[in-house]
């Protein structure tokens, strides 16, 4: 059979503000044949995106096809005019983005946005593109799917939306489909609807499609083949199973080895029962307090109690919406708990964290999910670590300056990268800073709150292993706060699973992986895992859970 | 991948460099050097008479001319430098800052501290800038540090509204969480994490706010309530001599030129600063 697409020698460059031109993709040659699935899988920063982009002839700015051809059902992209390409993109090639919630206009229905793309190149009559974009919605089996068209985007969930932006790449019966990371922003009780979904809907459609994502287990359940990219090339390629099973080239094998958390044997110190470093004491904690009746709007923390002992880790696990977040801040006092009791390291802490003492605020540092959002982008690492150092400690000058060194030592950074700023590192570097600042406070407990979900798989492990070389040098406590099981059960020797704001089940290290909750026992099942056939056997019909 | 030498890192940072910014750079620096040398560049003394003619045009004698009186106009145009930049610049100046630092405190700050402010300044950008300068200039009378005060004023609640709105932003980071969960002080947070992320946006509203600020200096002079005669500023140029223009006199299109050049100039400079090259791994 022809070769749908064949991309030949394709480079992209981008353009520095030296005028330096960097070659991002080296030399990729790619065919997918008609109804083909192809996955593109690699850390942040390997050019899998940009490749699946230059389909549409499209590269982001700053970039452009230096070298190479991309023939796209017989013809060749590079070359075309834009008008062309215009003709070209929802036709023929569609896109899925990342996040749906950004591709969707928020000011108009739906069911226009879905259909769009239909009227736009005259494909078919607007009652027409209607019908079909209903038929999608039920094979994307979503709620309702006469009416949900008629929604906006805010009043459907992320799952839903990330369905709909398939339903509305699918409507102008494109020959190639590209998913770009759409599930990485769900949850994993989510991504299985979403999966599944599109699992159907590209069956039925018979369209090919390019799989852009850095999960191998998600891959596996949809790709016939993956490309395993780095820097810019093609690693290795081959049929799924043969990835999986076969990986000839170290840098899948390492993907494949990060995918198994290795746990470190626990060795678990002698705690003494009766005092526990963090003892929290049936907090409540949400958002809008109404002074009238005297109760909360959105009861986001409700009655939850955990312990924690010196130097062991604590993880909470739930999906977004389930007051993880909200019970880290209430614990560090950012958003102040309207009831219960937080007693730290012996001593009862104030609801909000301008009526702690200075001392228990620095022994208490919280590590936050996006390291872009948490480091100040206009400073330097220098003045990022700097400053904790000279607020708490009043280190300045020589003295400072070797702490920071120091610091960076401790999160194996280089001492070379003083000078950068955050937006020059990368995702895993970021994260070490941002973990470095908390160490410069010298705490007894950090609580990290998603502190791995923004990084690669390979990254993660590399963390996590820092982290724990890090509590045993400096006898620190952590709480995870995450989604994701794998990594809170590489680490932690107690888990507390929250759902609607009430911690459901606590488990201790000998039984973390038998849990009896019913909610537990869908989390755990939903992880991915790295068999193709995983998804095909969940159970159908999942358990849908009531609080 | 390249490897990062030392050496790498401490070199010098070199800066893009725009040519339309350092055109504009040019003409603000003639102007500043024209203001600060005023009085020894210029051949005649303010005041004086010293042409037979009234409009005269350009000659050996009077470069561009002379006025409605028969003055030189470069000397005039040399002297009025010193109004025009002075005055703006001192205004602009306080304006901007107070503007700012009120924006980023109640930013930071919220709450009541906020919300007071805000209705205060949304309540003075109410009354109409032009009108109010003319009430302020008609009951204390016209000198230049009322003037300075008064422009200062009309500008702040705009520079503080679009202060405020930049730092809502970045008051709502992670970063500012943890500057706070530190215990750190207002100061700290406005200066070192809120205002260099918002210096950009801020700059460019300095250099619009300071043409706004020399066209209503202007315009006041133009109504004869700006700088008092003899000296006069560039707007105060074009009123005194406005009857010249049917006879195309220099001295009406001058000091106008004067004022455009000015007010571009510092907008392209301001909107094409040098940016630091971060590329480093050449």
């Amino acid at each position: 059979m022809a070769n749908l697409v064949e991309i030949r020698g394709l480079k992209v460059e981008a353009k520095t503000d030296a005028n330096r031109r960097i070659e991002i993709v080296k030399d990729v040659d790619l065919d997918l044949v008609p109804g083909e699935i192809v996955a593109l899988i690699g850390e942040s920063g390997s050019g899998k995106t940009t490749i699946a982009l230059t389909l549409m002839g499209h590269t982001r700015t700053g970039c452009s096809i230096s070298a190479g051809s991309v023939m796209v059902d017989g013809q060749d992209v590079v070359q075309m005019s834009e008008q062309q390409r215009s003709r070209l993109r929802g036709a023929v090639v569609s896109y899925v983005p990342q996040s749906a919630a950004l591709a969707f206009n928020p000011a108009k229905a739906i069911m226009d946005q879905v259909i769009e793309v239909t009227q736009i190149h005259g494909i078919m009559p607007a009652e027409e593109a209607r019908q079909r974009a209903i038929e999608l919605f039920r094979a994307l089996s979503l709620p309702n799917p006469e009416t949900i068209g008629e929604r906006y985007p805010h009043q459907v969930s992320g799952g839903q939306l990330q369905r709909l932006a398939a339903a509305m790449a699918l409507i102008a019966n494109p020959k190639i489909v590209i998913f770009d990371e759409p599930t990485t922003a769900l949850d994993v009780t989510t991504q299985i609807e979403v999966l599944r979904a599109f699992k159907d809907v590209m069956r039925r459609a018979g369209a090919a499609a390019i799989y852009v994502s850095h999960d191998l287990a998600v891959v596996a359940q949809l790709a016939d083949r993956i490309a395993v990219l780095r820097n810019g090339e093609v690693q290795e390629m081959g049929q799924t199973v043969q990835i999986l099973e076969q990986a000839r080239h170290p840098y899948t094998r390492e993907l494949i080895a990060a995918f198994e958390p290795h746990r470190a044997p626990v060795v678990l110190n002698e705690i003494d029962e009766r005092r526990p470093l963090l003892d929290v004491e049936n907090v409540v904690a949400g958002y809008g307090w109404s002074k009238i009746d005297s109760s909360l709007l959105v009861k986001a923390v409700d009655n939850v109690s955990l312990q924690l002992y010196e130097g062991r880790n604590l993880g909470i696990v739930g999906e977004s919406g389930c007051g993880k977040s909200t019970l880290a801040c209430a614990i560090s006092g950012i958003l102040p708990a309207v009831s219960g009791h937080i007693i730290f390291d012996g001593r009862e802490l104030g609801p909000g964290y301008k009526e702690r003492t200075a001392q228990q605020k620095r022994e208490m540092q919280i590590v936050f999910q996006y390291a872009d959002a948490a480091l100040n982008p206009a400073r330097s690492i220098d003045d990022i670590l700097g400053r904790p150092l000279a607020f708490y400690h009043g280190l300045t000058g020589e003295a400072q300056s070797k702490r920071i060194n120091a610091l960076l030592d401790m999160v194996r950074l280089p001492t070379s990268l003083r000078g950068r700023r955050p937006g020059e590192l990368s995702g895993g570097q970021k994260q070490r800073v941002n973990f470095a600042r908390a160490l410069a406070a010298e705490p007894k407990l950090i609580i990290c709150d998603e502190v791995t979900s923004a990084l690669d798989t390979v990254v993660v492990a590399a963390i996590i292993d820092l982290l724990r070389e890090l509590q045993q040098e400096l006898s620190l406590s952590y709480i995870f706060i995450s989604h994701d099981l794998s990594m809170v059960q590489a680490i932690c020797d107690k888990i507390v699973v929250m759902y609607q704001g009430k911690a459901v089940e606590e488990l201790a290290v000998e039984n973390m992986t038998q849990p009896q909750h019913p909610y537990t026992q869908l989390l755990f099942s939903s992880v991915p895992k790295l068999d193709p056939n995983w998804l095909d056997s969940l159970a159908r019909e999942r358990p849908i859970l009531t609080a | 991948m390249t490897v990062e030498t030392s050496s790498t890192t401490r070199r010098r940072p070199r800066y893009q460099i725009k040519v339309v910014g350092m055109l504009g750079l040019a003409i603000i620096v003639f102007w500043l050097i024209v203001a600060a040398l005023g009085p020894h560049l210029a051949p005649y003394p303010i005041g004086d008479i010293v042409d037979q003619d009234y409009f005269g045009p350009m000659s050996r004698d009077f470069w561009l001319g002379s006025d409605y009186l028969g003055r030189d106009m470069l000397s005039r145009i040399v002297y009025g430098a010193r109004y025009t930049l002075g005055i703006s610049l001192a205004a602009v100046t306080m304006a901007c800052t107070c503007g700012v630092v009120l924006g980023m405190s109640a930013a930071v700050a919220g709450g009541w501290f906020d919300s007071v402010l805000s209705r205060f300044l949304d309540a003075m950008s109410s009354i109409p800038s032009k009108l109010f300068a003319l009430v302020v200039v008609s009951a204390v009378g016209s000198s230049i540090p009322v003037l300075i005060f008064m422009l200062a004023v009309i500008y702040t609640p705009g520079s503080y509204r679009f202060a405020r709105a930049l730092a809502v932003n970045i008051a709502a980071m992670d970063y500012i969480t943890i500057a706070r969960l530190r215990g750190e002080k207002m100061f700290h947070i406005i200066t070192a994490e809120v205002l260099p992320n918002i210096i950009g946006p801020v700059l460019t509203d300095l250099g619009l706010r300071f043409v706004f600020i020399v066209l209503l200096l202007s315009g006041m002079s133009f109504l004869g309530l700006g700088v008092q005669p003899p000296a006069a500023d560039w707007g105060g140029l074009v009123r005194e001599n406005i009857d010249g223009l049917p006879f195309a006199a220099p001295a009406v299109i001058l000091p106008s030129i004067a004022i455009a050049t000015l007010t571009i100039a510092v907008n392209l400079f301001i909107d094409n600063l040098p940016v630091k090259i971060r590329d480093r791994s050449e």
